[in-house]
């Protein structure tokens, strides 16, 4: 996926999302570390421009709520978690690069829930793989990829990788690239 | 944010002592309390990540604050935590320590939070057990989550360590806190004072790294901030004669508010618990230069960051519960 298609997938996922609201309170984005959040940014800053409209915006990590680092010998480190606005009875958009087993997502269900008792959780996402392990689907997808499990997929963003692009790379059962 | 190199790793196993951290070790356990911090500011400030984890706290020697401290970080975090006190125990039937921790062992503790008179005991425990062992105060030598919460309070509150300039005054013999500071201090560049009467000094002051003054006025005219420490009353009826009595302490060593007038800038710390008109005058323990009541709330993140880390190295072989793969789930 090139840097063009996304950056038209953002301009959807902006229109999709403001879809039903005529008046605030929008809808508030917020992003999952570490890609996730460059996202969330990218869709308000479309949102901005699409129809004027912004959306608040917050930044989650889901460390604490990780139910598969006991099964690393390191723990992971923890990023910033940054929601400035009060989550009560509002509709939230959580925004992350890829939706695969569900866990992660699941995780961050459990951290929003924690905040306050938001009206909706939508979740919205740049590429979907499959192989979901729990009951969970995207209200707002960018590409579905029918992947193999040994398969990895890399969405990069300016801001950490110096471009803007998805990929699906083939691993090697010690983790190298194919 | 203190720097860390990004190829930076934390593996320490324990925390035992300062002395065994590296710069780059505390720094990241600084920053990672920053996270923890957050969590106690939330409306529901609980979080699930150590609730497969069982603590015991092993306290021989009498604490409050400590012992509450750790208590609340590690039910925030959603453990589950036994509470031992050498006082209430078969310790009293005369039980060796040793055969106190392999008792305890058994009933598969995962870390052990340990605080007791004589130095060395959290180390011993370490050779006895294979639980996480964290220091919370072993007689004159170690309480590293003290130092670490005195660090973090000073970098949220004077915005860097480096260069900064600490006097430390009271009892400097008796302290443990003292230690921990001076080395933790130290190895983040920050320079550090230690002030008190001759008689509550140790015999080769200067062995430990530290400036050294006896005068009040000259260590508080230096520093950005002062740590105050506790006169150990109980420790004082052991050893008459050091001190003539608290009142004089008070006039000569005590921080009056004639003081924070004479240095605008300084800030004033206190590990607690305060003894009021003795080593602080009862208006500068309450002055809005004093950080004491944000080092308590401080002390609570600081200690969860320290069990968040060291939690995942009670588990020596992680694939024993069959859920290990190389694969991260997204």
């Amino acid at each position: 996926m090139t840097q063009n298609a996304m950056n038209q997938t953002y301009e959807r996922f902006a229109m999709q999302i403001l879809e039903n609201y005529d008046s605030a309170p929008y809808p508030a984005l917020i992003g999952m570390q570490s890609r996730g959040v460059f996202l969330a940014k990218r869709i308000q800053a479309a949102a901005k421009k699409a129809s004027g409209m912004h959306l608040d915006f917050g930044v989650l990590d889901i460390t604490f709520y990780r139910d598969d680092f006991r099964t690393k010998l390191k723990m992971p480190e923890v990023k910033v978690t940054d929601i400035p606005f009060d989550l009560y009875d509002r509709d939230i958009v959580l925004v992350d690069d890829v939706l695969f087993t569900g866990r992660t997502v699941r995780s961050a269900m459990s951290a929003i829930l924690d905040y306050g008792r938001p009206r909706s959780i939508k979740f919205c996402c740049m590429v979907d793989r499959g192989h979901r392990e729990l009951p969970i689907a995207p209200d707002f997808v960018g590409v579905v990829v029918p992947t193999k499990e040994n398969e990895e997929v890399r969405v990069r963003v300016l801001e950490m990788d110096s471009e803007d692009a998805v990929d699906v790379v083939e691993m090697t059962s010690d983790g190298g690239e194919v | 944010m203190i720097a860390v190199p990004k190829e930076y790793q934390f593996s320490q196993k324990h925390l035992l002592g300062l002395a065994d951290y590296s710069r780059d070790d505390i720094a990241y356990v600084l920053n990672q309390s920053e996270r923890f911090r957050e969590v106690l500011d939330r409306p529901v400030p609980k979080i699930p990540t150590l609730r497969d984890k069982t603590i015991v706290n092993l306290f021989y020697e009498n604490s409050t604050r400590t012992r509450m401290s750790f208590e609340l970080a590690q039910r925030r975090m959603g453990a589950d935590v036994v509470n031992f006190s050498a006082s209430a125990s078969s310790v009293s039937k005369g039980e060796s320590l040793r055969d106190t921790i392999q008792n305890i062992d058994s009933m598969k503790m995962d870390m052990v939070v340990v605080r007791h008179k004589s130095p060395g005991v959290p180390h011993y425990l370490t050779r006895c057990v294979d639980s996480a062992i964290l220091n919370a105060g072993d007689g004159a030598h170690e309480h590293p989550t003290q130092a670490l919460l005195d660090m973090f309070t000073l970098q949220q509150k004077m915005g860097s360590l480096e260069g900064l300039k600490v006097a430390i005054i009271g009892d400097i013999a008796h302290s443990r806190v003292v230690r921990s500071d001076i080395i933790g201090l130290q190895k983040m560049g920050a320079e550090v004072l230690i002030c008190g009467p001759s008689t509550l000094m140790p015999l080769y002051p200067e062995t430990l790294g530290a400036h050294v003054s006896y005068h009040l006025e000259e260590a508080l005219g230096w520093a950005d901030v002062a740590i105050a420490l506790r006169i150990q009353m109980e420790r004082q009826a052991d050893v008459p004669g050091r001190i003539p009595s608290l009142g004089e302490y008070h006039q000569e060593y005590g921080i009056k508010m004639e003081h924070l007038d004479m240095f605008p800038d300084l800030k004033i710390m206190h590990p607690g618990p305060i003894n009021r008109g003795v080593e602080l005058q009862d208006a500068v323990a309450d002055s809005d230069r004093a950080f004491i009541l944000d080092q308590v709330t401080n002390g609570v993140a600081v200690r969860m960051a320290v069990l968040y880390l060291l939690s995942g190295s009670s588990e020596s072989d992680a694939s024993s519960r069959g859920v290990a793969s190389g694969q991260t789930s997204k």
